[in-house]
């Protein structure tokens, strides 16, 4: 068997694994959406701020860069789970398996960009239904927008799970590095309008280029050139997804 | 088949395996025993690519497991100590995504799947999620997936902790098939000495990260003298009686009777007996690798753990409170 096939088929065996995982675990799915829920129809309606998209309200405003969170949480917890999993010792199965790990690297974003997507996908439904009218067209290129971004952020959360050995960094990455991703990447508020230092944090942020390019796509509106925002987001995909596998590469067993 | 040089693996101050040379031929079953915390899964970690040596190196089926790692997985299966068995997913689906992972011939899968859960004894369980089975299940599944790929070099870390003695039977049964049948080399970690005794072709007895002896198990036990044999007869009997005889080590007086030394005592226990008046009570106690094991490290292999040690712990801590 040629090294491309079996390459193959253990990316396959991976991306099943965590697809059979994710929808055994149905209270997980729906408890994922909560917090954006929240967000959209508490934070969203209650606050009811000014909407620089002209002919959309700010719920409206706001649901790309919610959709947007969903994705960068899910894809960060996923990713990060790898410590669970080299505690755990279930790693070590695919650690011992002959795959090189950049295979093994990619089985798992692969993996975990499905289960992001999918919460996207049933919140851009949700929201389709309930707060934005979307054409067919849009809510398709929606999902596939989704499907990079979720690529990118597993990647990030990949990358970072590899290299720490203890659960209690969990905390630490979601305080220190998502929650400043989702706030500074100007899902709440629009850039354009912000200080100088707050834009340049956001422009170093690659979540940043996601929320822009999603409202884009679903209100037409963005700070910057739809161009700019994806060549921003293939750029910091190939870039994270290089640093994962040189994660990986190091990966060992914790125990 | 495996050659290591000088292996060794630090852990801050501590030195897990220190220095380990060591060759394992190809198609021998390899014991490595010793207690708890002597480095055997580590070292068997380093030679799986699961751990970085600190020093050192190893040749696992020709390829160096620092440089080569992917070449050196590729020959090896591993069962690990603690189950690594996906506990959201059924026994089967274990099985076919490590098929899946090691280039298992799509065709043969299904067959393969149904032969080692059979063997293991889990074919009526095998849809049924991981999570719901036992602990000794478990360790069955982790057996049958650590086989199902045919690997030329199969590591056993402790395969039969924590089984029932009719399980841990099935397995020492279908390792020597494996053995006769693939030629497959086997290396295996335990602190049982039934295990070590009646699988393997050498024992290493490994203690505190270092290699203490290494031979047959026969090598070994006679190293350390020979088999006791305990004589009650009618009447009185004097070492004399045993004298001259070179398998008689030692022949001392001992509990109303006669204490000997013999050098496998099966063999000479006819002799032995002719040369004695009526026999009241014959005791023969074979030497076992527990004394091979105390009198190469001074400790008893299970000083260190089991229940007992745990209650002393309890104790010691209720004490000072």
């Amino acid at each position: 068997m040629s090294d491309l096939h079996s390459g193959l088929n253990a990316v396959y065996a991976l991306l099943l694994r965590e697809i059979k995982i994710y929808f055994r675990e149905k209270e997980r799915i729906i408890a994922v959406l909560v917090s954006p829920l929240l967000f959209l129809f508490v934070m969203g309606r209650g606050l009811a701020g000014h909407s620089p998209a002209p002919g959309y309200d700010y719920q409206q405003f706001i649901f790309p860069g919610i959709l947007c969170m969903v994705i960068l949480f899910t894809s960060i917890t996923y990713g990060l789970y790898i410590i669970w999993d080299k505690r755990l010792d279930f790693l070590k199965e695919v650690l011992v398996a002959p795959i090189s790990r950049s295979t093994l690297f990619l089985g798992k974003a692969l993996g975990g960009m499905i289960g992001s997507t999918a919460e996207a996908i049933i919140l851009l439904l949700i929201g389709a239904a309930l707060i934005l009218p979307l054409g067919p067209i849009r809510i398709a290129v929606a999902a596939l927008l989704s499907m990079l971004f979720s690529f990118l952020l597993v990647n990030i959360g990949l990358g970072i799970g590899a290299r720490m050995n203890s659960m209690e960094g969990f905390g630490l990455v979601m305080s220190f590095l998502t929650w400043p991703m989702f706030f500074f990447g100007g899902a709440l508020f629009d850039l354009s309008q912000s200080g100088r230092a707050l834009r340049l944090a956001a422009y170093c942020n690659p979540f940043t280029y996601c929320v822009d390019l999603m409202r884009r796509v679903l209100l037409g509106w963005s700070v910057l050139p739809a161009g700019v925002d994806l060549a921003a987001v293939l750029l910091f995909c190939a870039v994270t997804a290089a640093w994962g596998i040189v994660s990986f590469g190091a990966l060992q067993q914790t125990k | 088949m495996i050659e290591t040089l000088g292996l060794t693996k630090r852990f801050g101050a501590i030195t897990a395996v220190d220095g380990i040379d060591l060759s394992v031929r190809e198609g021998e079953v390899f014991a490595l025993l010793g207690p708890n915390g002597a480095g055997k899964t580590t070292f068997i970690s380093m030679l799986c690519t699961l751990v970085r040596p600190t020093s050192g190196s190893a040749r696992v089926a020709g390829c160096d497991i620092v440089s080569e790692g992917l070449a050196v997985r590729k020959n090896i299966g591993i069962v690990f100590q603690e189950p690594s068995v996906d506990d959201l997913l059924s026994g089967r689906e274990n099985l076919y995504l490590h098929c899946m992972l090691y280039g298992v011939p799509r065709r043969e899968i299904a067959g393969r799947m149904e032969e080692m859960l059979a063997t293991v004894g889990l074919s009526e369980r095998a849809d049924d999620l991981v999570r719901t089975y036992s602990g000794g299940m478990r360790r069955r599944l982790e057996i049958a997936r650590g086989l199902i790929h045919a690997p030329r070099i199969l590591f056993l870390d402790e395969p039969t902790l924590g089984l029932d003695p009719g399980s841990r039977q099935a397995v020492w049964k279908y390792v020597r098939e494996l053995r006769k049948r693939a030629g497959t080399t086997i290396i295996l970690t335990t602190h049982y000495m039934e295990e070590a005794d009646s699988l393997s072709d050498r024992v290493a007895i490994i203690d505190r990260g270092k290699i203490r002896e290494l031979g047959t198990a026969e090598e070994l036990k006679s190293k350390v003298g020979g088999d006791v044999v305990l004589l009650k007869v009618k009447g009185e009997i004097g070492a004399e009686a045993f004298s001259g005889l070179d398998y008689v080590k030692e022949a001392v007086q001992a509990d109303g009777g006669l204490r000997l030394t013999v050098a496998d005592a099966p063999k000479h226990l006819k002799a032995l007996l002719d040369r004695c008046p009526a026999v009241e009570e014959v005791q023969v106690r074979r030497v076992t690798l527990d004394d091979v094991f105390l009198k190469f490290t001074g400790r008893q292999i299970r000083d260190e753990e089991g229940e007992g040690s745990i209650f002393q712990r309890i104790a010691t801590t209720h004490n000072r409170r």
